[in-house]
């Protein structure tokens, strides 16, 4: 009974003593609130996302060059545009490019995938070798390229010795990252290292959703290892592993911190993949327009790219 | 008088059939992909000089056909 009376007296304190704000947020409608929580998050978004694309947008009409950022800006209209795709530098650019995402999507797709089929079969200590494989996913790309560059070294680098171990080549007889052959495959083997055990996660995601009673259903049908594979695992899997594809060819199409860090864009210009090529337009000959200009051309591929990632997306959710 | 609807049924139903955002999403992601592809081939220029104007329609094809009923 005091009790009650105890929380009646509350309430009524609570009802009698209202402070302003409380008695006009209780007046508004939940529409408004829900405006009210979510603008700080838009204004946010609008500044630090959507106005610095719409002015790249408008800088890559314009002659404006951020190491003289007081000269008179002169409206050039689409010649940048036109410049960067008739240039046959830019498009050697996109050629390196594309060797880079090609390879490490492929690579790291297979063994991926290989991988992920292994650690399926749950055989023992399966966990552990899980997380030892995931390990090189979770170092930051500053550490990984800074420690390739020294397992690339020729006189101390490991990497020279445990190849010169099996060809029976002299460890400093070959360059990795000083090769105009050899450079771009250092990038892609890093890379592949380190991504690999994503690919292997999502595709372990793809394998563990198929229902076991399909398999059970074809061994009663007498189906084979392999036809098993391929009539219900592959197919099964594959928009997991389509999503994988996807994932990592947009990351490594903007690739730029690992690659920066290992060669530079270096020999020559062997692996000068497409946002090396922005930040020196941007950053050492300061052509900021063109560099605004090139950057729209990248993220509109990019953007492309994250459409048909988001369709297929959606359509393992629907699964 | 008689009228003759059976033109305008054939009509409706082709664009019922083909104006469905599956099949639009589908042509608005092949347009994507050969842009992709035209920008890093290393066969023609001219396809390369294409290629921005080819991703940026399938993009904003995608964007369009994607509000469109299913």
């Amino acid at each position: 009974m005091n009790e009650l009376s105890a929380s009646s007296r509350i309430t009524y304190r609570a009802v009698m003593v209202r402070p302003g704000v409380a008695r006009r947020i209780r007046g508004l409608s939940d529409r408004t609130l829900a405006w009210l929580f979510i603008t700080p998050t838009i204004v946010l978004l609008l500044a630090i996302n959507i106005f610095p694309l719409l002015w790249t947008i408008y800088l890559s009409f314009t002659n404006y060059r951020a190491n003289r950022a007081n000269a008179p800006t002169i409206w050039l209209g689409a010649d940048w545009y036109q410049s960067i795709l008739t240039d046959p530098d830019i498009w050697a650019a996109m050629q390196v490019t594309a060797h880079f995402v090609i390879w490490t999507v492929v690579i790291e797709t297979v063994l991926g995938f290989g991988l992920a089929y292994l650690i399926d079969k749950k055989f023992r200590g399966h966990g552990m070798w899980t997380t030892i494989i995931l390990l090189p996913m979770m170092l930051s790309p500053a550490v990984v390229g800074n420690f390739w560059t020294f397992l690339y070294q020729p006189q101390i680098g490991l990497f020279n010795y445990v190849v010169a171990f099996f060809t029976g080549r002299a460890a400093s007889s070959f360059q990795m990252l000083g090769d105009v052959t050899l450079s771009p495959w250092a990038i892609v083997i890093v890379d592949a290292w380190m991504w690999t055990p994503y690919v292997m996660l999502i595709c372990l995601a793809g394998l563990r959703s198929i229902p076991d009673y399909i398999y059970e259903a074809a061994e009663v049908d007498r189906a084979s290892k392999w036809r098993q594979f391929w009539s219900i695992t592959l197919p099964m899997a594959l928009p997991f592993i389509m999503l994988a594809v996807l994932f990592r060819g947009i990351e490594n199409f903007k690739m730029f911190d690992m690659v920066n860090l290992l060669t530079g864009g270096g020999p020559g210009s062997t692996t000068e993949v497409a946002s090396i090529t922005l930040k020196r337009a941007a950053f050492e000959s300061w052509r900021t327009g063109y560099s605004s200009a090139f950057a729209i051309i990248l993220f509109v591929t990019v953007f492309g790219l994250a459409n048909i990632y988001v369709k297929a997306l959606n359509k393992v959710k629907s699964r | 008088m008689s009228l003759d609807a059976s033109p305008t049924i054939a009509r409706r139903d082709l664009a019922d059939r083909v104006l469905r955002r599956g099949p639009l999403e589908a042509l608005a992601t092949t347009i994507i992909a050969a842009g992709v592809v035209m920008l890093m081939q290393p066969f023609s220029l001219t396809l390369y000089s294409w290629s921005f104007a080819t991703t940026l329609f399938g993009t904003v094809m995608f964007t369009i056909v994607s509000k469109v009923r299913e």
